[in-house]
């Protein structure tokens, strides 16, 4: 295998680490108003990703600038060709970001709930768009011979790439209020374990619909790892049905590991799907862009590759201590008693 | 002018995100530093003082740095949605030194501190020091591979063009790194970061000494700050004497706008202006203030170098460059040249507030500090940001037309199919979110100020590390 299909997997992983963490953070966003009847409640949700949601986010950051570094040609024909979707994305990810960091800093009820609709915005919309990017990436964009998109965003809404939104923010979603489940303590933790059931149901039925429509779509191209597809799609099936049943019995941490290995898997049913092209051209074949004619130079790839190999897994091994260290539950005890203590 | 001429647009975003960018950057790397030194104060002579202080800017450091988060991702993806010929272009390059960013220094950064933030009652103290420390280095890398990567377009190294003539391609990624103008960039743009965080140590000590509230903290904080005001304008100042150099070495069209200078001069001619008024076309000048040698010292440390003038290089590049069919080889005069001044005079400024500040603090002084004094050290503090902000636009519009010097031009970089009607609505979005969230977010920082250090419990008699660590106060959101 060569170095630029070694770094097509790379970047597959890459997202799929985006994907897997800030996947839950997308989902304890959007779970604010189903979950907490009050401010207490509200801040026992935010406080269990307070400590990881920025390094969460900043997978994304690391995938883009390596997709960038590894494939340019990619990189500036998905940017630029999905420009108000991604625009939209960016925007969505600035007013969450902030408002994790100040509705806690003003005691006015007005000012938080502000934030609160921030963030359950900002949560929602990348989680609907990204599913949408991702599948328009495996389906094929018009693209002219310059590598150049030449859809407009109301391309990328075809039944198709919605589907995969809404894949992606109910898994998400459901993902998310595992994670409060495992997080929290009392009645969020019961709501959550609840609420999980009713929407991890309805996540089977959506995602199984679009692995399905994936493989079908897949099969037709002839896609070289058409096997590998299925094998994916039949694990993230799998794992996802696993993690509702977990759930039903209270097995807490089996549900969002299981929702991990569903969204990880879902990656990669995508990724097997795309190969070898990086993204397929529906306006002619030819001007696809593939992982030989869109990566950089060997002599970049190579100084790449052991940067990743050397810093990655060191970032996950710190990330991982990260976890650890903040492996308490969040309960609604020490919220009420950090409020008494002074913090708004 | 044409409204929605997609280049228009997309380099008045570029540089109006970056310039926000900018406005938190400099405070997240000078203030994280301060931070960490005053936690290690605590930590070392167990003085409760050290911990309200870490705490109180601690507070400010925090709000700053979500901003600084939130808008690196807009630069992070900007390159690509408006850039994308640029980014065909230079990605091989410049995607590299991007990719170490994130995976060194972005993840170090948003992790540790992220420890650093909660884990006030679940790590141990020294563990919870190392960790600002390290967040901080996190910063700090993350400004070194940024500014290699800018500085390759200052000043490409390292690289050969593809055969066909599509790319540029990197053939050693350490003369990337080590590129000069990078090196000199760096400790420049540092200690610029370092004199904006000071002045705001100094401005929110001030407001609290004028109306002597908490002066056995602010007092010290305030000594603090103006020391550091003046170290690192020393520091700005020695690296920036440097960077001229490079300048004038790299891009002389630079050094030439930066003073309009625009027939090549030497010695005794080669003055550097202080102030000059031309007339409205900016052909010739009508009255100015010159200090003579200055320029020649300035661009080639010696009493009698010369210096190249825009003319000159002007028809040298028409010849050297004819290949990309245009004739102007010059960035706006105006803006070059004003900008270097108000970059040195607001620096320079706020660097002598600090060493008046220190006359009028100095223990041995007899009479109180008058008001007007505190007042000055208040609203001082943008200065510094000022001159960083007004030192970018000098840099990168300098550097026009060229988007990468010598290889491409600004106006081929743009993304051929980006409508610019898309352009408008990003840059209006944009604008109106940045505009919003500056207000609150200084809304912010003026009240954490003006509520100022939060009393803390004393720690029982011995040293930080033998406290109970559930009895300090932690943050929750
Ligand atoms: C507090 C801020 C501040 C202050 C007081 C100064 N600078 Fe500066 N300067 C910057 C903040 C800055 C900056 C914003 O950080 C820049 C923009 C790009 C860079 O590398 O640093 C910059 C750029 C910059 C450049 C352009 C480099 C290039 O385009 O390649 C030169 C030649 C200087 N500076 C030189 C000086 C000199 C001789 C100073 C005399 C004291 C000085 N600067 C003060
Ligand atoms: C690695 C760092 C940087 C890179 C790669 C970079 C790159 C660019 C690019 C691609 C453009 C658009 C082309 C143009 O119009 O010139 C640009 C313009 C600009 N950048 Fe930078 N920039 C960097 C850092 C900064 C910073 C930190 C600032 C300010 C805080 C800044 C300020 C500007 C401004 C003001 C413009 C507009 C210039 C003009 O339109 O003529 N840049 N830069
Ligand atoms: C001289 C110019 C720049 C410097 C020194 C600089 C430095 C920094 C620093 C220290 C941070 C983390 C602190 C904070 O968030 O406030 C940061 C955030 C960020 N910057 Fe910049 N930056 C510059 C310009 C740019 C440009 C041009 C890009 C585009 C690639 C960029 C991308 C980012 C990103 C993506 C983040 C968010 C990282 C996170 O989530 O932790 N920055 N920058």
């Amino acid at each position: 295998m060569d170095l630029a299909h070694l770094w097509f997997w790379i970047v597959g992983i890459l997202f799929i680490g985006y994907f897997v963490l800030d996947g839950f953070d997308f989902g304890v966003g959007m779970s604010l108003p189903f979950l907490a009847k009050d401010d207490v409640g509200r801040r026992q949700i935010i406080n269990t990703i307070g400590p990881v949601w920025d390094l969460n986010e900043t997978w994304v950051i690391v995938a883009g600038a390596c997709l960038f570094a590894a494939f340019p040609e990619w990189y500036a024909t998905l940017f630029s060709g999905f420009y108000l979707a991604l625009l939209l994305i960016i925007l969505a990810l600035i007013l969450r970001g902030v408002s994790f960091e100040y509705r806690h800093q003003r005691d006015s009820l007005r000012w938080k709930a502000g934030f609160d609709t921030m963030i359950v915005v900002g949560s929602a919309v990348p989680a609907l768009l990204w599913g949408v990017a991702f599948a328009n990436i495996v389906q094929g964009v018009p693209m002219d011979a310059h590598h150049n998109f030449t859809g407009t965003l109301l391309t990328l809404l075809n039944p198709y790439g919605l589907l995969g939104g809404l894949t992606t923010l109910l898994l998400f979603f459901t993902h998310g209020i595992y994670f409060v489940a495992l997080k929290t303590d009392g009645e969020v933790r019961e709501k959550a374990r609840r609420l999980a059931t009713r929407s991890g149901i309805l996540t089977v039925v959506v995602a199984a619909a679009f692995l399905l429509w994936t493989i079908v779509m897949t099969a037709d191209k002839g896609a070289p790892l058409l096997g590998l597809t299925i094998a994916c799609a039949v694990v993230a099936a799998v794992a996802l049905i696993v993690s509702v049943m977990a759930n039903l019995r209270g097995r807490e941490g089996w549900a969002f590991a299981d929702g991990a290995v569903t969204v990880a898997f879902a990656v990669l049913t995508l990724w097997t799907a795309l190969y070898p092209f990086v993204m397929p051209s529906s306006t002619d074949l030819a001007h696809s862009l593939t992982i030989e004619n869109a990566s950089s130079t060997p002599y970049t790839l190579t100084i790449m590759s052991w940067a990743a190999l050397v810093f990655l897994p060191l970032a996950m091994g710190y990330q991982a201590w990260t976890y650890w260290v903040f492996r308490r539950r969040v309960s609604r005890s020490r919220i009420e008693k950090a409020v008494a203590a002074g913090a708004h | 002018m044409d409204l929605l001429d997609p280049l228009i647009l997309a380099r008045w975003q570029f540089g109006l995100t970056t310039l926000y960018h900018f406005i938190f950057v400099p405070l997240t790397i000078g203030m994280g530093l301060i931070v960490a030194i005053f936690q290690t104060a605590w930590y070392r002579t167990a003085h409760v003082r050290w911990l309200q202080l870490t705490r109180f800017f601690g507070k400010i450091f925090l709000i700053n740095f979500a901003m600084g988060v939130v808008t690196g991702i807009v630069q992070e993806f900007q390159f690509g949605m408006n850039w994308s010929d640029y980014s065909r272009f230079v990605g091989d390059i410049f995607g590299a030194p991007l990719a170490f960013e994130g995976l060194l220094a972005f993840f170090l950064e948003a992790t540790f501190l992220g420890l650093w933030i909660f884990g006030w009652d679940k790590l141990p103290r020294l563990a919870h020091l190392a960790t600002i420390w390290i967040a901080w280095i996190g910063a700090t890398l993350s400004a070194y591979f940024i500014l290699a990567a800018n500085a390759w377009m200052q000043n490409p190294v390292g690289y050969k063009m593809a055969a066909d003539g599509s790319r540029a391609e990197l053939v050693d990624f350490w003369a990337v790194l080590t590129n000069r103008v990078a090196l000199a960039t760096f400790p420049h743009t540092m200690f610029a970061a370092f004199m904006f965080a000071a002045a705001v140590v100094i401005a929110a000590a001030a407001w609290h000494l004028a109306r002597g509230q908490h002066v056995d903290i602010m007092r010290p904080a305030l000594r603090f700050g103006m020391w550091g005001m003046i170290v690192a304008f020393a520091g700005v100042f020695l690296a920036g004497d440097q960077l001229g150099l490079q300048m004038v070495a790299t891009q002389p069209m630079k050094m030439a706008a930066a003073e309009a200078l625009y027939n090549s001069a030497c010695g005794a001619n080669a003055s550097f202006s202080i102030f000059s008024l031309g007339t409205p076309d900016g052909t010739s000048e009508i009255f100015s203030i010159r200090v003579p040698y200055l320029l020649a010292l300035l661009s080639t440390h010696s009493f009698d170098g010369c210096v190249e003038g825009i003319n000159d290089l002007n028809s040298l590049y028409q010849t050297k460059f004819a290949s990309f069919g245009i004739d102007q080889f010059t960035p706006i005069i105006w803006v070059t040249y004003w900008a270097f001044r108000w970059m040195i005079g607001l620096g320079a400024l706020a660097a002598l507030i600090s060493v008046v500040g220190l006359w009028l603090t100095r223990k041995s002084a007899k009479r109180p500090v008058p008001q007007w004094a505190w007042r000055v050290a208040i609203w001082s503090a943008p200065l510094p940001l000022l001159a960083s902000l007004v030192g970018w636009i000098f840099t990168e519009m300098g550097r026009q037309p060229w988007i990468v010097f010598s290889l491409m031009l600004t106006r081929n970089g743009v993304s051929p199919n980006v409508p610019g009607w898309q352009v408008l609505i990003s840059l209006v979005a944009f604008s109106a979110i940045y505009i919003a969230l500056a207000i609150v977010e200084f809304g912010l920082i003026l009240r954490t100020v003006r509520k100022g250090p939060e009393p803390v419990p004393e720690p029982g008699e011995g040293h930080p590390s033998e406290t109970a660590l559930e009895d300090t106060p932690t943050t929750v959101y």
